[in-house]
């Protein structure tokens, strides 16, 4: 094409130079080179402008892919991968009794039944530290019992009935030019060298032990079912308190008598607060001692009893879940099941809460987590198991030894695992598991959390202490948004379409053209400023003034009616002087007056029947709880804040409404009302239909107004005097504070996706309908 | 044909012509008109009334007390509000009222002195009330800290020795009074000079020193550290310090001068407290301040309200910063929409093909600008901040690291947050204005040989250019209002300093700011001290109100002046 314009420009140069020498040569160089530049920068401009759009566009995806990405990972099972398997050392020919790692999964540790204790590398066997206990002459170790793994103490028991109680740790020490960390194992005595003696002349045959910072008791039972109970408190001085040897402390040491007998005990604990002893029979039967009525002198009864497995199937091992309150039993049936204590009517009953379900063969061996209510468990053929208990989920089960398992340690981190199979040899795993606490059922069922008498939905992200478990259930949080959302629609839907109907239909153009911009600054008005009114003015407000909020809700309808009706009493001359559509504005100083009547004549009311305070009324005499900050309050907050949207829409709906229907409807002998119920509003139906969801959306996505005018309690209860909180308003309070890339920050995402899905659903269908309106209007 | 019957009375024919629901609706109009007129009012009332100075009275109070004696104490303070409550719940709070009234009004008093009595605002019962009288000479001051103080001014002590004034006791008071004025005045001016040298000039030398421990450790990393380096380092250091060393005795020597002077003052119930004049912000006899000089210390209030720092953990003092930073904020993030928002509109609507993709886009951007603002501000968290940021710290800060530069909130990524937010509002708005732009025009251009991009440069987008400032106003207004993704991507409680200053590189991108809406969150709601702090956020929230009104009508008068504009071109 450039070269017909130059062709042109030529002929047309030539012709007009021969008329006039001053005209424009086209054809120079000059200009050629000219018209190709502006060319390339219109075509420059196309890419660029091309790349600039797609990206904006892109860049808006990107929050949506973004969010899917930081949520993918919840989903992910748990994997393991082999380092190596080796020998170690064994210089004392001893069989094992218990395999640890340490913190940072670099040595592993094994006591054997001659008080050895060897440290060695787990990724290749090699020895780090080689510690032999003294033991009391011609006393060989009969039992091994541990407190927790986290706190590393440990008791021997003796065949003498004495009870050795130790402690391995690890020294952290930064030595050399790099500051390269070395650890040291060290073994210690924090309750005395000394060992503890449980029963003089009989034989130890099961051992518990329990510590809980300065204090440490010890339990045992003998052949012939006697059971002792020991507590040593260690007696903290200024001096005293710096020691970790422990050789020096002074220990007060009380023995307590037991006058129950327990026989046939196969395991024996105690509990992680120090309360309950328990005895686990061989055939499946559990029994408990308080042990608070035992310090008392009280001990000739079981204050719990329960029956673990049953059908001659028998428990292999009972371990505690993290945190001490749960015991997780593993049977010979290859099923473990989760039981811990609950009160029901005053009572203290150990119920099974969950059952696990690894395969068939009998289970060998389980460990718990430490920092996670996870745990291990690997049957006789090899095969392993990792649980998460909250969750009800098996995030990994495979095979990994060919052998026949007999110890299992799991790192404090849950990253390593360390496997002692029957022949001696040791294999290490490295094991990656970053979210087991989510499934399906803890985000959306009721879920029987620790210590709770029945399933439940309950939030409560995280909680001072490490042993906490972490509820995650959204159930309360969409509750509360869909709570919230339904108290504003409540109060936004028929303000703002009964105000459009009006004010696209009915109201004088001149008050139409103040009222529409009134509107859209009321759209503009931010919502911290309406949380904020909310919260510190509205809230005190109503909770002052509650009869007079409702009868209000009573009299305004009344009021306008009949101002109606005395208007259309009114002799014509006066009502002629007011032009038509300007109902509006005459309503608005008889609302005035008629709400502060309201107000005004509810005092005397209150005081007459409710005792002068509704408030208190309601709470005492009624019963229902009453939050200040609750969700009228938000209702009437993100009831104002959502009229606006629905109002600018519906009304655009309305008014766009082809007028000649309404002529022809008229003309037909309708009147204006009739001609709005059947033709104009069917008519706009849809647009109304749309302006809701898109209200509907916004409501379910506002956080400001929430975080500001509800107590942000997650709790799911549909009176309208409590709180709430919301998916919007719980992400902002505890993102900032979550851990980057841990469970409960991606949950957290979970929220903000499930957001942002069902405000793109509601938007999306508004925005179809709204387009096939348009559509439909454009034929008529 | 059979005629129906009707009844023709005047209740039957309002019925019938619909008139009720008419009224219905024209009253859901009413409501909402009076609702949002009776919402500005409220904010402008309580915003406004804060800055008048109000009477101080003097009172004796007496509640009855539960063993039985009367004990008096005086009240000289500011009446706030008063209300009714009910006797049950009075004489629960442990005064024992006679119920068989069944109400008692009681009053709002705030008597200051915090460091005297330990809190500042009290309820007392109206009935119990006696005495009151507004004396002439009461004093209120505001103080850098324990709030305001009202008493009487008693001596004027310079360097611990009391200055004497001659005359009659009228005399005595006035001449005291004109002093205490004047020696306030010099102590506010030695204020401000501390305030430069502290936060202007020991600020800069703190800047520096941090760059050239930051240099210093740039070096390190890199193994370039040398003798000379860490020579040339330890000089700056040195000349650092000797200037630090001037300055602190510069200190020193005005923090003497303004300690020197203090005023003896008797506050209620005989208690005599000494002031330094350092500690004095504004001091006046509001008893003897006739409405003009009403006026004037309101405006002056009203102008440090808007131009000074906040105190007392944000509850008084003014809002600067948060202005300084919505401002800042916003003008950022207008750099950033403005071009991406009006390219993706013109993509959108001049260069690509027009079918269902491009109706996919329209709805999808459409769609965003419905999304909770939330999910924007968890994104900016976890992609700009946490990814992004953490990246560009890798690579061009690693010398401050541990400590993060950018992958932390910051004043860069609000501002690229709140683009992403707003851009949906800018596309939607540009393209309406492309749209209204008749295509005689554009295809009149094309005639007269001009490319398609310089149609667009020079035709079509001045045209369309009131189109796109609407849609920036729009953007504008609803940015400065947005709080809920601020406080996860860069809004603090209290930044020590604000984002353009006087030191390298001037515009700091990763510092933390305050926002305008933020502040009223956070004063409103978690502020130790409540009662004095709800009368600064009713006027924080009316200058936020009062800034996006005036940028929404005026959007609404451009693009009102567009569509009059636009019909006469419309063929």
């Amino acid at each position: 094409m450039s070269n017909d314009v130059k062709k042109t420009a030529v002929v047309q140069a030539t012709q007009s130079r021969e008329a006039d020498a001053s005209v424009l040569d086209m054809a120079s160089n000059r200009m050629v080179l000219r018209r190709k530049l502006r060319h390339f920068y219109d075509q420059s401009a196309s890419v660029a402008i091309a790349i600039g759009g797609v990206s904006v566009i892109l860049a808006i995806l990107l929050i949506f892919m973004y969010l899917f990405y930081e949520v993918l990972p919840l989903f992910e099972s748990a994997t393991l991968d082999r380092v190596d398997e080796y020998q170690i050392e064994n210089r004392s020919n001893s069989t094992s009794l218990h395999l640890a790692i340490e913190e940072q999964s670099e040595i592993g540790m094994r006591i054997g039944d001659q008080a050895d204790v060897l440290f060695f590398d787990v990724t290749d066997g090699a020895t780090v530290a080689f510690i032999e206990l003294a033991l009391p002459v011609g006393a060989n170790i009969n039992h091994f019992a541990l407190d927790t793994e986290t706190s590393g103490i440990f008791a021997l028991g003796l065949d003498n009935g004495e009870t050795l109680v130790a402690r391995y740790g690890y020294d952290t020490n930064f030595v050399g030019e790099n500051n390269t960390r070395t650890l040291t194992p060290t073994i210690d005595f924090p309750f005395g060298e000394q060992p503890y003696v449980l029963f003089a002349e009989s034989a130890l045959t099961e051992l518990a032990v329990r510590s809980n910072g300065d204090s440490l008791m010890i339990a045992g039972v003998d052949e012939n079912g006697a059971v002792k109970l020991i507590t040593a408190t260690k007696q903290t001085n200024l001096f005293s308190a710096f020691d970790i040897g422990g050789g020096d402390a002074d220990f007060e040491i009380e023995n307590y008598p037991v006058d129950i007998s327990a026989q046939d005990v196969d395991q024996m604990f105690i509990g992680g607060d120090q309360r309950w002893l328990y005895f686990v029979s061989s055939s499946g039967l559990i029994r408990a001692l308080d042990l608070v009525a035992v310090m008392n002198g009280d001990s000739d009864r079981f204050g719990i009893q329960s029956v673990l497995t049953e059908d001659g199937i028998r428990p292999t091992q009972v371990i505690f879940l993290l945190g001490g309150i749960s015991l997780l039993v593993a049977d010979d049936s290859g099923a473990i099941s989760q039981w811990f204590l609950s009160r029901e009517e005053g009572q203290t009953r150990l119920q099974k809460a969950r059952e696990f379900n690894p395969g068939a063969q009998p289970i060998l061996r389980m460990t718990s987590e430490q920092r996670r209510k996870n745990f291990v468990s690997v049957d006789d053929e090899g095969r392993l198991a990792i649980y998460n208990t909250t969750a009800h989920r098996a995030v990994f089960s495979e095979d990994i030894s060919d052998r026949v398992p007999n110890l299992l340690a799991l790192s404090p981190r849950g990253d390593g695992l360390l496997l002692e199979t029957v022949d001696g040899n040791i294999g290490f795993w490295e094991v990656h598991n970053e979210h087991p606490e989510v499934s399906w059922s803890v985000l959306w069922d009721k879920v029987w959390y620790e210590g709770y008498s029945e399933p439940d939905y309950i939030w409560q992200s995280s909680a001072s202490s490490n042993e906490f478990e972490p509820k995650y259930s959204l159930m309360p949080l969409t509750f509360g948004t869909l709570k919230a959302a339904f108290y504003a629609m409540l109060l936004a839907a028929p303000l703002a379409i009964c105000g459009a109907i009006f004010t696209g239909y009915f109201m004088a153009p001149a008050m139409r053209r103040k009222v529409k911009p009134l509107i859209e600054l009321m759209e503009a008005l931010p919502t911290v400023v309406l949380g904020f009114l909310a919260g510190l003015w509205l809230a005190p407000f109503v909770e002052k003034n509650l009869l007079g909020i409702f009868s209000i809700l009573i009299v305004l309808p009344l009021s306008i009616l009949a101002a109606s009706f005395a208007w259309a009493q009114l002799p014509r001359k006066i009502r002629d002087s007011v032009p038509d559509g300007w109902e509006a504005g005459i309503l608005i100083p008889v609302i005035l007056v008629f709400s502060y009547l309201s107000f005004a004549l509810a005092v005397p009311i209150e005081n007459s029947f409710f005792g002068g305070d509704m408030r208190f009324w309601i709470s005492n005499d009624l019963g229902v709880s009453y939050d200040q900050r609750n969700a009228m309050v938000v209702g009437f907050a993100m009831g104002f804040a959502v009229i606006p949207t629905i109002f600018s829409i519906a009304e655009d709906a309305i008014f766009t409404v082809p007028k000649q229907l309404t002529y022809g409807s008229l003309a037909l002998g309708a009147t204006p009302w009739q001609s709005l119920q059947r033709v104009v509003l069917p008519t706009a139906s849809p647009g109304i239909f749309s302006a809701l969801m898109i209200g509907m959306g916004r409501a379910v996505g506002e956080t400001m107004i929430v975080l500001m005018a509800t107590g942000n309690t997650p709790i799911m209860d549909i009176n309208i005097f409590e709180g709430m909180r919301t998916l919007a308003a719980n992400i902002a309070v505890e993102i900032p504070e979550s851990e980057v890339d841990s469970t409960h920050y991606r949950i957290l995402f979970l929220a903000a996706l499930v957001l942002f899905m069902s405000t793109f659903v509601f938007n999306t269908i508004a925005e179809i309908v709204r387009q096939r309106l348009r559509t439909k209007y454009s034929t008529i | 044909m059979k005629t129906q019957q009707r009844t023709n009375n005047e209740f039957s024919i309002w019925m019938r012509k619909g008139t009720p629901w008419v009224w219905l609706n024209a009253g859901a109009v009413a409501i909402c008109i009076v609702m949002v007129i009776g919402l500005l009012i409220l904010l402008t009332v309580r915003g406004m009334s804060h800055f008048w100075p109000r009477d101080v009275l003097q009172a004796n109070y007496a509640p009855p007390t539960s063993t039985g004696e009367l004990l008096t104490t005086q009240v000289i303070g500011e009446f706030v509000e008063s209300e009714m409550v009910v006797a049950a719940q009075i004489a629960s709070s442990g005064i024992p009222v006679d119920e068989t009234q069944d109400f008692y009004e009681r009053q709002l008093l705030k008597l200051g002195n915090r460091d005297l009595t330990g809190a500042d605002f009290t309820w007392a019962l109206s009935d119990f009330v006696r005495d009151i009288e507004y004396p002439v000479e009461v004093v209120a001051m505001e103080r850098r800290e324990w709030g305001n103080f009202y008493g009487f001014l008693r001596d004027i002590w310079e360097g611990g020795e009391s200055i004497v004034f001659s005359g009659d006791a009228a005399d005595i008071e006035a001449n005291r009074w004109l002093e205490f004025n004047q020696r306030l005045e010099r102590a506010l001016d030695i204020r401000d000079d501390i305030y430069v040298i502290e936060n202007q000039e020991i600020g800069l030398i703190n800047y520096a020193m941090e760059r050239l421990r930051l240099r210093e450790r740039r070096l390190e990393l890199d193994g370039e550290e040398s003798a000379e380096t860490s020579a040339e380092i330890a000089g700056l250091r040195q000349e650092l310090d000797a200037e630090y060393g001037v300055l602190q005795t510069e200190l020193i020597a005005l923090y003497e001068t303004v300690n020197r002077d203090s005023a003896i003052f008797l506050a209620a119930n005989e208690q005599e407290i000494e002031i330094v004049f350092a500690d004095i912000v504004r001091a006046y006899k509001p008893n003897q301040m006739g409405p003009f000089s009403k006026l004037l210390t309101y405006f002056s209030k009203l102008g440090e309200f808007m131009t000074a720092e906040p105190r007392e953990a944000n509850t008084e003092g003014g809002i600067f910063p948060a202005i300084f930073g919505t401002v800042m904020m916003v003008m950022l993030m207008s750099v950033f929409v403005t071009p991406f928002g009006v390219v993706a509109a013109v993509y959108l609507r001049e260069y690509a093909r027009q079918g269902f993709v491009t109706r996919a886009i329209r709805i999808a951007v459409n769609n965003l600008a419905g999304v909770p603002s939330i999910v924007y501000g968890v994104f900016g968290l976890g992609f700009f901040i946490y990814i992004i940021g953490a990246e560009i710290d890798q690579i061009f800060y690693p010398e401050a690291l541990p400590a993060p530069t950018f992958g932390t909130p910051g004043l860069l990524w609000a501002s690229l947050t709140l683009a992403l937010l707003t851009v949906p509002v800018v596309i939607v708005a540009t393209e309406e204005g492309l749209a209204r732009i008749p295509r005689s025009v554009r295809e009149g251009s094309l005639a007269l040989g001009a490319t398609k991009f310089e149609t667009l440069w020079r035709v079509v987008l001045p045209m369309a250019s009131p189109a796109m400032m609407t849609g920036l106003i729009l953007a504008v207004a609803r940015a400065a209002g947005e709080v809920a993704p601020l406080m996860l991507v860069g809004v603090v409680k209290l930044a020590p300093s604000l984002p353009l200053d006087g030191n390298y590189p001037y515009l700091h991108l990763e510092q933390k700011f305050m926002h305008l809406g933020f502040h009223i969150y956070d004063v409103g709601f978690q502020s130790p001290n409540i009662e004095a702090a709800r009368p600064l956020v009713f006027a924080t929230a009316l200058l936020l109100v009062v800034v996006i009104a005036s940028l929404n009508l005026t959007a609404v008068a451009l693009r009102n002046h567009l569509r009059e504009k636009y019909k006469a071109l419309d063929v």
